[in-house]
């Protein structure tokens, strides 16, 4: 990407999981950088390490049995991954954001919802404690809940999925951060709420300037909300492009497949692509292309050498051995 | 007139073979409260449902969590007993079947549920799971029943020596194989899928549903397909019915639904699920749903949906919409629907 500002920038991360069943490699050598106010969507089914790479640059895997072992995320000029850990709680819910994806769990249930908003901005800001309510409503009211005055004396049982969604948002926006992490965050609501959320995070986008990281196992909701989209198969980054490229023209055979085995509500009589076998197991460390035992172009590179994510063009890296467009080799071997 | 005592659409053309109909069901689940558990009031999980389901079609199913889109087809299949209303199976009226009767037709109806982890037993191989309904209604033995659990295997994409493992050696998707296998051990007419790939990966989910195409193909099964997933629906039903709280708002042929929807509703629904290409989603015009799903509880009078409908009039508070044929077979529940 061009000279424009970074707000993240994540070089070669690793992450496993020393299990009972053995070592499991969830992310693999993963790269990307986030521009100012950009949205970016990072798409893979589950096992694809799209979530653990997030958690992990917040250091939130549970460690033991997870373990970070090597890379470097660089937030600000810091890295979150060397960060002091009382530094890195205040770049937490402060300078970066989360949203998850259950909001039956994630609220606090014991706690008003008032108390969870009024909460971080006392940890993250320094608003005068007598504002902290109405700063509180003013957030609510930011994210669509009606009453909001009325809304922070209750508890998060008293909501449905779709508002505690919303109030989720809400902490999240409390400190006014650079970057919004959203980890499948509309997955678990119904399509008419999902509708809902995606215009709220939308139109804050647009309003505050926010930087928003989109995780999703929906190749639908990234299609029209996001600038740029990261593909990940077991544990690694295979295609990233800007959204019109990807759709129109992907270079990767999973991320064709992908987009093949997805029914569509404007089209009829379309037959559905298999993409055969299972997802990848993530028990041994990647020595090949992971996508190459469900992969109808795999040939022997393929099962030897693993394909670095490389670039194509200014705004196109595919990690791939085979040209799938020219029907040839890509590097000529 | 009552949407209730209206008849359900009955087919004005060609004259296809009605496996299944179901008449003005409901079912409605009693609240209890205090000491000495008195009915306070009822969750009206389905509430006046009538539709028929054609041999060898598929019939989708679609609506939100709490629609009572898998009440209904628990209540077809008499898992779930219907607190009213008819629904017959080939002529046969199934809520008033009940013990050995029912038993015998079991085997023509069959269910795939959705979570394929919780719907296999863990301490039984994946041989004694197929092979149980077949032992159950005592279809074949030995050898015999051997080489029928072998044959089920292949065809549903799995192998034969499977038969001897259990289901956590199984992915979602191989396990939700095992599940269809299960439910095509007896040959039946009529399989309701309780979203069935819901919990699948979207890789596997294409494989799932080729899969149940298929076997419809070769086995001339009759699907209803209850679902979620609007795209999908579009892809695999023959017709779609589409359900609100309980009721049904729209009952229309594939392409007319998803074309030409009529009701307020369904075009809110079809026009929030997100297409996977970016220029048409640019081109798109979502209608946002204010507020929520209300409870089934205690549902809104008159049309369920006038508390989110973007074109509700007081008449709509008053009056239940009459259930309605607007075109041919294209029926709908709502005063103001051209």
């Amino acid at each position: 990407m061009s000279e424009t500002e970074k707000v993240l920038q994540v070089t070669d991360l690793w992450t496993q999981f020393n299990t009972q069943d053995g070592m499991v490699h969830a992310v693999n050598g993963v790269s990307f950088d986030l521009n100012k106010g950009e949205f970016l969507g990072i798409v893979g089914e589950s096992g694809s390490g799209k979530s653990v790479t997030m958690m992990s640059l917040l250091r939130l895997i549970p460690m033991p049995p997870g373990e970070i072992v090597g890379g470097e995320a660089i937030f600000e000029d810091r890295d979150l991954l060397t960060l002091d850990i009382d530094e890195l709680k205040r770049v937490r819910g402060g300078k970066i954001g989360f949203i998850f994806q259950d909001p039956m769990t994630s609220p606090n249930p014991v706690l008003t919802i008032g108390r969870q908003i009024e909460e971080s901005l006392a940890l993250h800001t320094d608003t005068p404690a007598k504002e902290l309510s109405s700063r509180a409503a003013g957030l609510l009211e930011l994210v669509g809940i009606p009453d909001a005055e009325q809304r922070l004396k209750g508890y998060p049982h008293e909501l449905s999925g779709g508002m505690r969604q919303r109030v989720m948002i809400a902490i999240a926006l409390a400190c006014d951060p650079q970057l919004l992490i959203a980890d499948e965050p509309t997955t678990a609501l119904d399509v008419t709420i999902q509708a809902q959320i995606i215009k709220i995070v939308r139109d804050l986008r647009d309003e505050l300037g926010t930087a928003v990281i989109w995780i999703t196992h929906d190749l639908g909701v990234v299609a029209g909300l996001v600038d740029r989209v990261l593909v990940m198969y077991g544990g690694e980054i295979v295609e990233e492009a800007l959204v019109g490229e990807l759709y129109a023209k992907p270079q990767h055979p999973y991320t064709a497949g992908l987009l093949g085995s997805l029914p569509r509500l404007d089209q009829k009589g379309q037959e559905l692509i298999n993409i055969k076998g299972q997802p990848a197991s993530l028990y041994a460390k990647p020595t090949s292309c992971t996508f190459a035992p469900r992969c109808e172009y795999a040939y022997d590179l393929c099962r030897n050498e693993n394909p670095e994510l490389t670039k194509i063009s200014e705004t196109h890296a595919v990690a791939c051995w085979w040209d799938m467009e020219n029907d040839r080799p890509r590097y000529g071997r | 007139m009552d949407a209730d005592t209206v008849d359900p659409a009955a087919p004005s053309n060609a004259n296809p073979e009605v496996l299944v109909s179901v008449t003005n069901v409901k079912k409605h689940f009693p609240i209890m409260k205090g000491v000495f558990r008195r009915q306070v009031g009822a969750v009206r999980a389905v509430d006046g449902v009538s539709f028929d389901i054609y041999r060898g079609e598929t019939l989708g199913l679609v609506g939100e969590s709490g629609s009572g889109k898998s009440t209904t087809g628990r209540v077809i299949l008499q898992l779930d007993e219907a607190t009213e209303g008819s629904v017959t199976f080939e002529d046969k009226e199934l809520t008033e079947t009940k013990g050995e009767d029912l038993r015998k037709l079991r085997p023509r109806m069959q269910m795939i549920f959705q979570n394929p982890h919780a719907s296999l037993n863990p301490r039984m191989t994946v041989g004694t799971i197929i092979a149980e309904p077949l032992k159950e209604h005592k279809k074949s033995k030995g050898d015999e029943r051997q080489r029928r659990v072998a044959e089920l295997l292949s065809l549903v994409g799995l192998e034969p020596k499977h038969a001897n493992r259990y289901p956590h050696e199984f992915s979602g998707g191989q396990r939700q194989r095992i599940g269809i296998a299960r439910a095509i051990a007896l040959s039946p007419d009529f399989i309701v899928c309780d979203e069935p790939i819901a919990a699948l990966d979207v890789s596997i989910q294409a494989q799932v549903v080729n899969l149940l195409e298929d076997l419809q193909d070769v086995l001339g099964l009759t699907y209803l397909f209850i679902s979620h997933d609007l795209s999908m629906v579009r892809h695999i039903a023959d017709r779609v019915a589409v359900m609100y709280l309980g009721k049904i708002m729209e009952l229309a042929d594939v392409d007319d639904l998803y074309n030409d929807p009529k009701h307020p509703y369904t075009q809110a629904l079809l026009s929030a699920v997100p297409v996977p290409d970016p220029e048409v989603e640019a081109a798109r015009r979502h209608v946002i749903l204010e507020g929520d799903i209300p409870s089934p509880a205690n549902p809104p009078p008159g049309c369920v949906f006038n508390t989110r409908c973007p074109i509700a009039q007081d008449r709509c508070i008053a009056e239940v919409p009459e259930w309605r044929e607007l075109g041919t077979d294209h029926w709908v529940a709502c005063h103001f629907a051209k």
